[in-house]
């Protein structure tokens, strides 16, 4: 792991008497993409917001290469940002968009001329310069915004659900082109979104967010195979969250039915939350599987099937590429390894940390 | 498709009738009696007439003082809608009504009041002397018509500066300081440059009413300083000249569509590239 470059000490931000961030503590890397991950009112953009100097949190500190840049206002910072719905200045043309910054700081009128161009080319949009900003699409006008914060020269890159308003195709292959550019550039990236897939797709780090604290931090994979809590679960991907009882290490009653699983150090019958992925979960025959339901929905989604099982008094959610139409008595079955067991809540106000949605 | 059109004109046909009785005739009969001797005889007479000394006077007069009560207007107004627009919604509708409150009210009485307030033993003069101040001997004089422009036409100014101020996206203003802008260049590079529309539809909201007043020169200026707004009323009403009046009023629409066509451009650059 890089160097840490940025820390968020302890921050506490409140609006109107309502709790924003609670304490938060986050370490940055250098030359990281890393993503805040939540709901809406998860504090995610206000976290991104006091990164940039527009917020000034209530209590704690901002670290940035070591130095306290708690009180430092947004034009002295040595990050930039890229706006939700771009914020391009529309009185001025494309080359002056990108030009601004360069021509506060007074870089000599050839170097700005470089720069321009050579921003225009690592977002494919050379010979734009004359353009106006109400000319170019949703995703041009993206590519600008990044364009006009990276020829500054920032270390860090702060991108406010920059892709939130362009389609679903125009989505993923700006997902692609931000990691590209994350390559190509070597900076940090701190990138603000709700869109799970977004942030499993592009991220080194996920940092997922709920009700001012930080519920997780760690790799796509972590986060998706291994969530921490049953908020994780349910709001990175679709999951099963069932309440169970672990009867000795590796051992899971699971609706009244046993369970082998990889955990251990839990005690004995200790009630927990176990979460199975849909697409974990195996449809056998009725008498090979450990429990037996029944079909009772189907949904084609295109690279699988999509159904629920009602089983053991619980509807499961299941996804596979084998079909059963609706009435099908069938048996589950699920791998050992894919039954993460969870800690139940230890108290009422983690419970209200827990879902949301 | 047919049909809707059909009703369309349907629906529009009461006010087409409104603008052809109200706007469309009268414009038409102050061009004939404008371009017209008593004997019907075509003519330019009227509107050369702009040109004798008496006349071209009172057009400089006018011309001068709109402009000064436009530039004062446009800097009061500024920092005004500036601090509306940055203000939330709940403080800002109280300071908006307060704002247009005497609006409402009928603009012969405000300006009356203003009579009454600056008279000689007006009521300002009559609190000022009572407290030994020197008075104010500001009526009938150039600088009364300016305060009473100001005063009557600054709402016209504030309104469009702040719905533009207010449509500028907060983010907007964000990006240029994350780009490195302080506060002072945020304004003139960003705030200022987008707000131009507005800017522009204030000087000719302002401009124009000042230009073609009459009652605020002939209730604050009294009768020594003529306005061409009172030239043109006293052609109508007093020596009863139609065609004269008429001739002076074409000149003075011709700088009205002046100004309105250098706004039209400065407002389409507003919206492309002007900086």
């Amino acid at each position: 792991m890089n160097k840490e470059l940025i820390n968020l000490v302890d921050i506490s931000k409140s609006y109107d008497g309502e709790m924003v961030l609670d304490e938060l503590n986050l370490n940055i890397h250098e030359n990281e993409f890393l993503t805040l991950l939540g709901p809406s009112g998860c504090g995610k953009t206000t976290t991104l917001r006091i990164l940039g100097g527009f917020v000034t949190p209530d209590m704690g500190r901002v670290i940035f290469d070591g130095q306290d840049i708690t009180s430092l206002p947004p034009n002295k910072r040595q990050l930039n940002t890229v706006f939700q719905k771009y914020a391009l200045f529309s009185h001025m043309n494309i080359a002056e968009n990108i030009a601004f910054g360069l021509k506060i700081k007074n870089k000599p009128k050839t170097y700005i001329d470089d720069k321009i161009k050579y921003a225009l080319k690592l977002v494919n949009l050379e010979g734009f310069e004359k353009r106006m900003p109400d000319s170019l699409s949703g995703g041009q006008q993206q590519r600008i915004a990044i364009a006009r914060a990276i020829v500054n020269e920032p270390k860090v890159l702060l991108l406010d659900e920059p892709l939130g308003a362009l389609d679903l195709k125009l989505r993923q292959d700006m997902q692609y082109e931000l990691i590209r550019l994350k390559n190509e550039l070597g900076i940090t990236f701190i990138y603000v979104t709700h869109d799970q897939e977004e942030a499993l797709t592009m991220s080194d780090t996920i940092v997922v967010m709920n009700q001012g604290y930080i519920q997780q931090v760690g790799t796509p994979e972590t986060i998706y195979n291994e969530p921490e809590n049953a908020f994780v679960a349910d709001f990175i991907g679709d999951s099963n969250i069932i309440d169970a009882v672990m009867l000795e290490d590796k051992l899971v009653s699971i609706l009244g039915t046993k369970f082998g699983c990889v955990d251990t150090g839990f005690g004995r019958n200790k009630p927990v939350d176990v979460v199975i992925r849909p697409e974990d979960v195996e449809l056998v025959k009725p008498e090979e599987g450990t429990l037996h339901g029944t079909v009772t929905h189907l949904i084609f989604k295109g690279v699988h099937y999509e159904m629920e099982v009602m089983a053991g008094g619980f509807e499961w959610l299941v996804h596979s590429t084998g079909m059963f139409p609706g009435g099908t008595k069938v048996g589950i079955k699920v791998d050992p390894f894919n039954i993460p067991i969870l800690n139940k809540p230890a108290s009422e106000d983690e419970e209200a940390t827990a879902i949301e949605e | 498709m047919k049909n809707n059109r059909l009703m369309g004109k349907l629906f529009s046909s009461p006010y087409i009738v409104w603008a052809v009785i109200f706007i469309l005739v009268p414009l038409g009969m102050v061009f004939y009696y404008g371009l017209t001797d008593k004997t019907g005889a075509f003519t330019l007479e009227n509107v050369t007439a702009i040109m004798t000394a008496e006349h071209a006077k009172a057009l400089w007069i006018s011309l001068g003082l709109s402009l000064i009560s436009t530039v004062i207007c446009f800097f009061l107004a500024y920092p005004l809608a500036m601090i509306l627009a940055n203000m939330n919604v709940n403080q800002h509708s109280f300071i908006v009504l307060i704002f247009i409150l005497p609006m409402w009210m009928n603009f012969l009485l405000r300006t009356l009041a203003w009579q009454t307030l600056l008279e000689k033993t007006g009521v300002i003069n009559s609190i000022l002397s009572f407290l030994h101040l020197p008075v104010l001997n500001i009526i009938n004089t150039p600088y009364a018509i300016i305060l009473g422009m100001v005063y009557n036409f600054l709402p016209f100014m504030v309104l469009p500066i702040y719905n533009s101020l207010v449509k500028i996206d907060a983010n907007v203003v964000n990006a240029a300081k994350d780009l490195g802008a302080n506060s002072i260049q945020t304004f003139f590079k960003i705030t200022l440059p987008l707000s131009i529309p507005g800017i522009i539809s204030g000087i000719t909201m302002v401009f124009i009413p000042a230009l073609t007043t009459f009652v605020i020169s002939k209730l604050l200026g009294g009768s020594k300083i003529l306005l061409i707004g009172n030239v043109i009323e006293e052609e109508f009403t007093q020596a009863g000249n139609w065609h004269l009046g008429s001739g002076l009023s074409i000149v003075l629409m011709i700088f009205i569509i002046i100004n309105m066509a250098v706004s039209a451009i400065f407002d389409k650059d507003g919206e492309g590239s002007f900086l």
